[in-house]
C-alpha cells in the first residue's frame, strides 16, 4: 500500500500553517506503519488537544480525539480493553506535559504497551503562541512578552526517570529516522516515548526571530548530534538524537493477563 | 435460592448489579464513601475475565472507562464529591461523543474536600450542571440495596441504549449501610446490550447518523469500521465541523434523546398517594426517614403520602405534577439546601405550597426531623 492508502482525503486539506513541522511527523508515522505491514484495523489513534492531536483525523485508523492532555488516560482504557490493538498517542509538548504531565510520568511507569509521540515544537500554536514547559528561559512567547523564566523539562530524561521502557529522540529534519524510532517504539513492548522536535514558524520562529520553516529545520540540522557524539562533550548546549533507552520490563497488560489467571484459578 | 440472599453494603449492591448488568472494565481511584466500590472489582472483575485499573487520578478514570467503551465493553467508574469535580471534564466529552458509560458518586458532605465521613445530597445540581455547555443528563439514586442493585442495572441500560453517560447518586448512608440484598436469577431482569452497527466493511458507515428510532448503532474500535471521535462538535463521520447547521442538529439531538423521553426514563415508587392531602417528595436514603414518616402518621388516620424518586435527571417534571396535584402541602426531604426543592416548586402550580425538610450538618436526616416540618407548616409548633 502507498502512503496515501493510510489517510482519510476526504478531510484534507490539513488545518496546520504552511511550515508546520507536524506534516511531516504524519509522514513519518504513516511510513513506519506501511513499512511493518500493520492492518488499518488494529491501529486505534488516540490525541489529545492542540495543533499536534488533529493528526488523528487525517489518518484511517480508529481515532479517538479526546480531551487537553488526557490522551493517555483514554488511550490505557483502549489497550487495557483490548491488548491486541496497536495504540498510537500522539501529542503536543503542552498536551503531553503540562496539563497531561501527570498522565504522561503515569503511564511511563505502568509500562502499558503503547507509543506516544511528542511532537515537541515548544510553544502553544493553536492558542497563539503562549509558552509551554518546553519553551525554555529566555524564550518569547505571547505569555512571555520580556523574556521566558520558566525552566525546560528534558521530555527524554524524564520518561527515563518515570520508568518508560523506549525512549528516543529525534527531529523532522531527520524524518527518515523518525520513522525508524517509530517503528522500533512500535515493536516494543511496553511503553515508547518517541520525542520528535517540530517546528512552529507562525509562533515559535517568528517571535524569536528564527527565520522561516526551512530556516527552522536548518537548526535542527546544526544543533543536534547523534547520541554520544564527542561533539556534546565539547558543546553542552547541543540536543542529542537517539535512542535514550530500550529494555524489556513486564508490560502492563500481559502482567494484568497473569492476574486475571490466579484470579479465575480461584 | 439462598446462596442469593446476601448482607451486603450499599456499595456492594451496586458492585453485584454492575456485574449483573454485564460490566467488564472499571477504573477508578480511592476516595470515601465509594472505595468499596472499586476494592469490590478489584478481586471481583478478574475473575470473570474483566478489567480492573487503578488510575493516578478521578480525570484518568473516566477517561480509561470511556476509551475502554469505545473497544465494546460495559464500563464504569465510582467516586465521590471531589473526584465527581474532577471528572466533570470527561463527563462532558462522554455526552459530546456519546459513549455509553456509569458514573457512580457516593454522596458526602462539601464543598471542597467537605466531610469525607458524613451523608450529604450536595451533588444533585452538580450532576445535572456540572459539565459546562448546554446538555441534558440522566441520573439515577436509590434508597435501598435491592434499588441499588435495579437502578445500577438500569443505569447501564440507559447508557447502552441511548449512547450517554449515567450517573448513579448515591449517599453516604446508602453506601456504608448493611441490609439485605437479594441478587436475581440470570435472565430476571432485563439487559440492554450494545447495539452493534449492520453496515459491512468497507461500506461508508455514519457512527453519529442516529436511526429512525434516535439510536445510533455503533462499531468497535478494533472492527472493520474507521472513524473518528472527538469532544468538537462533528459531523455524521464524526469529524469535527463548525458548520452552524451541524452545530444546531447536534446539540438539539444530544439534549432531545434525553429531554424528550423523561417521562420514559422517569423511575419512581409512591406511597399512599391515592388520597394524600400532604405529599413528601424524596429520594435516596431520606426517603427511608420520608416512608417511616407517612406509615407512622397513616396509622393515625392522616392522609399523608410520599413520592419517591429514582431518576433525578431527566426531572420528572409531569409525574411530580400530576402526582402533587390534589396536595394541600408538598414537603421535600433531601440533605441539600433544597436543590431539588426548586425543581418541585417549578413543577407543580402553587409552588408557595411547597416546602423543605433537609440537614446539612452531616446527620442523617430523622422521621423526627420531617414530622417538625409537618407540624411547623400546620402551625402546630414543633
Amino acid at each position: 500500500m502507498a502512503v496515501k492508502d493510510y489517510i482519510r482525503e476526504r478531510f484534507f486539506p490539513h488545518m496546520w500553517c504552511p511550515g508546520c513541522g507536524h506534516g511531516i511527523v504524519l509522514n513519518s508515522l504513516l511510513r513506519a506503519v506501511e513499512q511493518l505491514g500493520m492492518s488499518k484495523n488494529e491501529i486505534v489513534m488516540v490525541s489529545g488537544i492542540g495543533c499536534s492531536s488533529r493528526i488523528g483525523g487525517y489518518v484511517d485508523f480508529h481515532t479517538l480525539h479526546t480531551l487537553h492532555g488526557r490522551a493517555l488516560a483514554f488511550a490505557t482504557g483502549v489497550k487495557l480493553s483490548r491488548p491486541e490493538l496497536n495504540v498510537v498517542v500522539p501529542m503536543g509538548d503542552g498536551d503531553a506535559l503540562a496539563i497531561g504531565g501527570n498522565h504522561f510520568i503515569h503511564a511511563c511507569r505502568r509500562n502499558i504497551g503503547m507509543t506516544a509521540i511528542v511532537m515537541n515544537n515548544r510553544i502553544y500554536g493553536m492558542t497563539g503562541g503562549q509558552f509551554s514547559p518546553m519553551s525554555g528561559l529566555g524564550i518569547s512567547a505571547s505569555t512571555a512578552p520580556y523574556s521566558n523564566i520558566d525552566r525546560a523539562f528534558d521530555v527524554s530524561e524524564m520518561a527515563r526517570a518515570a520508568g518508560a521502557t523506549f525512549v528516543a529522540r529525534t527531529t523532522v529534519y531527520h524524518a527518515q529516522q523518525a520513522t525508524e524510532f517509530i517503528k522500533k517504539a512500535f515493536l516494543h513492548e511496553g511503553f515508547a516515548v518517541v520525542e520528535i522536535l517540530s517546528q512552529c514558524p507562525t509562533h515559535f520562529g517568528r517571535r524569536n526571530r528564527q527565520g522561516g520553516a526551512a530556516d527552522m529545520m536548518e537548526w535542527f540540522k546544526e544543533n543536534t548530534v547523534p547520541v554520544g557524539s564527542k561533539k556534546k562533550l565539547e558543546n553542552p548546549a547541543l540536543i542529542e538524537r537517539g535512542i535514550f533507552v530500550q529494555k524489556e520490563e513486564p508490560e502492563y497488560c500481559s502482567e494484568y493477563a497473569k492476574i486475571v489467571d490466579k484470579a479465575m484459578r480461584g | 435460592m439462598s446462596q442469593n440472599i446476601k448482607f451486603v453494603q450499599g456499595n456492594e449492591a451496586c458492585v453485584a448489579g454492575a456485574l449483573y448488568a454485564g460490566l467488564q472494565f472499571f477504573a477508578g481511584y480511592p476516595i470515601t464513601p465509594s472505595s468499596e466500590v472499586a476494592e469490590l472489582l478489584a478481586a471481583r472483575l478478574p475473575t470473570q475475565g474483566g478489567k480492573f485499573i487503578q488510575m493516578e487520578d478521578e480525570l484518568s478514570s473516566i477517561c480509561a472507562i470511556i476509551g475502554a467503551s469505545l473497544t465494546g465493553h460495559k464500563v464504569m467508574t465510582a467516586t465521590s464529591g471531589p473526584g465527581f469535580s474532577l471528572m466533570q471534564e470527561a463527563l462532558g466529552y462522554a455526552i459530546m461523543a456519546e459513549i455509553p458509560c456509569v458514573i457512580v458518586n457516593v454522596q458526602r458532605g462539601g464543598p471542597s474536600t467537605g466531610i469525607p465521613t458524613q451523608v450529604s445530597q450536595g451533588d444533585v445540581m452538580q450532576a445535572r450542571w456540572g459539565v459546562h455547555g448546554d446538555h441534558s443528563m440522566v441520573a439515577l439514586t436509590a434508597s435501598n440495596h435491592q434499588d441499588v442493585f435495579l437502578m445500577t442495572v438500569e443505569a447501564f441500560n440507559i447508557a447502552e441504549t441511548y449512547r450517554t453517560p449515567v450517573v448513579l447518586l448515591f449517599d453516604e448512608v446508602i453506601g456504608h449501610m448493611r441490609e439485605k440484598l437479594v441478587v436475581p436469577q440470570e435472565g430476571e431482569v432485563q439487559l440492554v446490550g450494545r447495539l452493534h452497527t449492520s453496515v459491512k466493511g468497507g461500506v461508508d458507515y455514519h457512527p453519529y447518523l442516529p436511526r429512525e428510532d434516535g439510536r445510533l448503532p455503533m462499531s468497535d474500535f478494533g472492527g472493520v469500521h474507521r472513524y473518528n471521535v472527538t469532544g468538537l462538535y462533528h459531523d455524521m463521520w464524526g469529524f469535527p465541523s463548525s458548520d452552524p447547521k451541524v452545530v444546531h442538529g447536534l446539540i438539539r439531538h444530544l439534549v432531545d434523546k434525553i429531554e424528550n423521553r423523561a417521562n420514559l426514563l422517569a423511575h419512581y415508587k409512591e406511597y399512599f398517594l391515592e388520597d394524600a392531602d400532604r405529599v413528601l417528595v424524596s429520594y435516596g436514603a431520606p426517603a427511608r426517614s420520608a416512608l417511616h414518616v407517612v406509615k407512622n402518621r397513616r396509622a393515625r388516620g392522616e392522609r399523608l403520602g410520599l413520592l419517591e424518586l429514582q431518576t433525578l435527571w431527566p426531572f420528572p417534571t409531569d409525574i411530580v405534577r400530576e402526582k402533587c396535584a390534589r396536595a394541600k402541602a408538598v414537603v421535600v426531604v433531601e440533605m441539600n439546601m433544597g436543590q431539588m426543592l426548586q425543581e418541585v416548586k417549578k413543577a407543580v402550580e402553587k409552588p408557595e405550597q411547597v416546602f423543605l425538610a433537609n440537614r446539612i450538618d452531616g446527620v442523617f436526616i430523622t422521621p423526627t426531623d420531617i414530622q417538625n416540618i409537618l407540624r411547623l407548616i400546620q402551625g402546630k409548633g414543633v
